[in-house]
């Protein structure tokens, strides 16, 4: 019946060479409504004159096979995430007009998520949601949307609240986001309602044409198959069994208060790419010092301490400079809860080959902001490897009596400069000024631009002196460690 | 040169490489490459959008390569998991693009510490049908960007899915790295749905409905896996040439056997590695031909021994073949690797 009312649109192909068996007839049922709505979509793809722009995303469902009439762009989605392939299809295509068709079970029950996130984010698309209150396509089961006592595959003694709950009303649902522009939900019972739904299908496809943002249409369509009745009791079934539990209706418009989006697409040169990568940042290495690398000898050092005091920081600079200075250089921090306990360390190696195992277990070098980290490393040192400690915030001496120990008041030079947060580049001046590891005046070089905070760079330089300063003045307490701290 | 994490690296090489789409959900320990991806990709015009959940987020990725994006997502495993019928769509649908696998330790919800335990899933399919993506297996920030460089590019030639299966202490690592060229300029797809009039005819999609149209599909699909395994494998070894024993290892696991082997052929020791460096295809042939010389295999891995099965399928069963493995994020010591070896060797 419905089906004469409607003539075949130019982006309807003429004949469905796409589909095996006749060319000629949808693969839907007779009495289907997918039909319809397919023809009034296509027809205002057609007066739209937006074929050539048009993509049509296709779900899993009986309408899986439209893209065998749609003389338009087709991409076939997975059950129920033709929202998300839209999204992404619109935002890679921004001129692009996206059509998203779905059933109920795609729409309302595999694909909830996508769809209400889709509305909510408000992507620039117009989705198509053909409630038949059934599965068409696997045999009748249940939907989301069936009606109260509604027998179907699946429920054979009719739908019941206590096992299946309600009819979940999605067109309402939706509207109760902010994002969509236009929601509304019309039916294919009759020419009235066809007719109307005619000027829904229009009004949602051009408020994307105009950039105002998602639009959603239900469209309550008779399954004479799923439902086991001829197309007349279809209809009476859709008028007087579906429209009370899901009126005829405009559930939101405010198409014409949008302002339009108009989305600007800059191509970006390779030049301007690079510049956005924020590379370079270290600038030229230092001049390559054949001798220095050749001899230098794989260390591996553990920074630690809370939360705050940098020690991520302090690692990272300093392989960094290592880097710069023509070495082979890992470092890889503690991580996930215990970082949430406030404890922090990261194990740095640097050497002149490759390096293997970047965890540092037994450090040659390990420097300790706070107790906790002091008590927990002190033993995994290297014998005859140094520690430093923060000897502001550590009262304690070290147990190890095969290991140097430097106890040098980090925090307190730090403060002393009034740079609260710069102990760990106090520790680096401190450490590289006693090790001769790494020239001290690289090091300066390197600091301001290895620090995430670029401000606060020359403060660092400062830190970063006085660390060596304090250890130049007390070089002569600092010499026979090992003893001392028995 | 950039001193730089692994799972940031992987973002700078990609939008050099010409991806100007990020889709991803959240996890631990892949979240990095989602917030280097979130503040790159906009300076660009690309997009970088969370998605909703990872079933929605791979969908994304098949929508925008479906539109003829480069484009890429990250996850870890639990991520993984639910990703794998979008996966199948895409290697069905021939669409190219690129997936960081971050490997967490599971199963079920597990921890965040690192395993390899997604090598099964990753590596044989994962999701439905008879499909196969092309998998990296970097072990440094420097291959993280490389690798991703290839993945973008060889996902493009075979027009199929290509993973990056690292873990959670690559993606962590800060190392140096030299970063290729910029290619932003990305060949027109003749694929793709470009939204104009020379693509209207295109359909992506990876339904057949005949069976015979199916088989056909399938069986080119094969044949290009097939083209794949001739041309693709990549591997790196180490001192094997004389090596009675040889260590097989990826990702991390490999550094650790990296200083296992200069330990012990300090003390004398014949030790060799090699290493996967594609896992898809796997160096099938060259363990093979390593095995008919009569070289002994040490394979060490943070799973059950998901990639020993690969191993022995292509060295055979009556090859002499030994296995070390930790789990639940457990991580050995280069210390109890050079002694378990040690034990392996006369
Ligand atoms: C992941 C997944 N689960 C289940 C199916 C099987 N399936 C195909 S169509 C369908 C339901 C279709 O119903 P609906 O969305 O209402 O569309 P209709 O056929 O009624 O138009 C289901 C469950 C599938 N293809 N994929
Ligand atoms: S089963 Fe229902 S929805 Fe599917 S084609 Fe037939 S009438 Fe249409």
């Amino acid at each position: 019946m419905s089906q004469q009312i409607l003539e075949k649109p130019a982006s309807f192909y003429e004949h469905f060479d796409r589909k095996g068996g006749p060319k000629d007839t949808t693969h839907y049922c007779p009495g289907c409504g997918h039909g319809n709505v397919h023809k009034l979509i296509a027809e205002t793809i057609d007066d739209m004159g937006l074929a050539d722009r048009a993509i049509f995303v296709s779900p899993v469902g009986c309408s899986v096979f439209a893209y065998y009439y749609f003389d338009v762009g087709n991409i076939q989605a997975a059950h129920g995430r033709a929202p998300a392939v839209g999204t992404a299809v619109k935002r890679t295509r921004p001129n692009s007009i996206v059509i998203s068709y779905q059933g109920d079970g795609d729409l309302a029950s595999i694909g909830t998520a996508e769809i209400i996130h889709a509305a909510n984010r408000g992507e620039h698309m117009t989705v198509f949601f053909v409630n038949n209150a059934i599965y068409g396509m696997t045999g009748g089961q249940m939907a989301a949307t069936s009606l109260m006592g509604q027998k179907t595959a699946t429920t054979p003694y009719g739908r019941s609240a206590e096992n299946e709950g309600f009819p979940i009303h999605m067109a309402e649902m939706i509207a109760t986001l902010e994002a969509p522009v236009y929601v509304a939900r019309c039916h294919l019972a009759d020419l009235k309602g066809i007719m109307n739904t005619r000027k829904a299908v229009r009004k949602a496809i051009q408020a994307q044409v105009e950039g105002k943002g998602f639009t959603f249409v239900e469209i309550l369509s008779p399954c004479p198959t799923g439902w086991k009745m001829d197309t007349h009791a279809a209809c009476e079934f859709i008028t007087k069994e579906m429209l009370p539990v899901f009126p005829e209706k405009v559930l939101k418009d405010e198409i014409a208060t949008r302002v339009g989006w108009e989305h600007e697409i800059k191509e970006f040169t390779d030049e301007e790419v690079v510049a956005s990568l924020e590379l370079g940042m270290l600038g030229e290495p230092f001049p390559y010092d054949k001798k220095f690398v050749d001899n230098f000898e794989t260390k591996g050092f553990k920074f630690a301490g809370f939360g705050g005091q940098g020690v991520l920081t302090a690692g990272a600079v300093f392989a960094a400079h290592a880097m710069q200075e023509h070495l082979q250089v890992s470092w890889i921090p503690s991580y996930g809860p215990e970082m949430r306990g406030g404890t922090a360390n990261c194990s740095v190696v640097i050497s002149k080959d490759p390096v293997g195992s970047p965890l540092v277990v037994e450090p040659d070098v390990l420097a300790v902001m706070n107790d906790p980290s002091f008590d927990t490393f002190e033993p995994t040192v290297k014998p005859g490897g140094l520690i430093i400690v923060n000897s502001t915030i550590i009262a304690r001496k070290a147990h190890r009596t095969d290991v140097e120990v430097l106890y040098i008041p980090l925090t307190q030079i730090a403060d002393d400069l009034g740079l609260k947060a710069a102990a760990n580049m106090v520790l680096l001046g401190a450490y590289v000024e006693y090790s001769k590891l790494l020239p001290l005046d690289h090091l300066k070089t390197i600091v301001p631009k290895g620090i995430k905070r670029k401000a606060l760079g020359d403060q660092n330089v400062l830190a970063v002196e006085a660390g060596a300063k304090w250890v130049r003045e007390n070089a002569k307490a600092l010499k026979p460690v090992p003893s001392l701290t028995a | 040169m950039e001193l730089i994490k692994a799972n940031e690296a992987v973002v700078k090489a990609a939008v050099l490489a010409g991806c100007t789409q990020y889709y991803g959900y959240p996890i631990t320990p892949a979240s990095e490459v989602a917030s280097a991806a979130a503040k790159y990709l906009p300076k660009i015009g690309g997009t970088f959008l969370q998605a909703e959940s990872e079933v929605a987020a791979i969908n994304m990725v098949y929508g925008a390569a479906g539109a003829g994006a480069r484009v890429m997502t990250a996850s870890s495993g639990p991520g993984i998991s639910l990703k794998q019928e979008g996966v199948s769509y895409l290697a069905a649908a021939e669409l190219p693009c690129v997936i960081i696998d971050v490997m967490r330790a599971g199963p079920g919800l597990g921890n965040i510490w690192p395993e390899q335990g997604d090598w099964n899933q990753v590596v044989h399919g994962g999701g439905h049908g008879n499909y196969k993506c092309l998998v990296f297996t970097p072990n440094c920030a420097q291959e993280m960007a490389d690798l991703t460089v290839l993945a973008f590019d060889l996902s493009d030639k075979y027009r199929l899915p290509a993973y990056i299966l690292t873990d959670a202490y690559i993606g962590q690592m800060m190392e140096p790295v030299e970063f290729p060229k910029a290619r932003t300029q990305v060949a027109h797809r003749d694929y793709a749905l470009y939204a104009d009039r020379a693509s209207k005819d295109q359909v992506v999609s990876s339904i057949f409905m005949s069976t015979e149209g199916l088989e056909e599909h399938n069986r080119h699909l094969q044949r290009k896996y097939a083209e794949i395994e001739e041309k693709e494998v990549r591997y790196q070894e180490i001192q094997v040439e004389d090596a009675d024993l040889v260590l097989i290892g990826y990702g991390f696991i490999s550094r650790l056997l990296q200083s296992v082997l200069e330990n012990l052929r300090r003390e004398g020791y014949k030790v060799g590695l090699l290493r996967p460096i594609t896992a898809f295809p796997f160096c099938s042939k060259r363990l093979n031909e390593l095995a008919k010389q009569g070289k002994a295999f040490l394979n060490v891995e943070l799973s059950n021994g998901q990639m020993l099965r690969d191993v022995q399928l292509a060295i055979g069963n009556d090859k002499p073949l030994y296995f070390y493995n930790r789990m639940g994020g457990m991580v050995p010591s280069v210390e109890e690797l050079t002694n378990v070896t040690r034990s392996y060797l006369k």
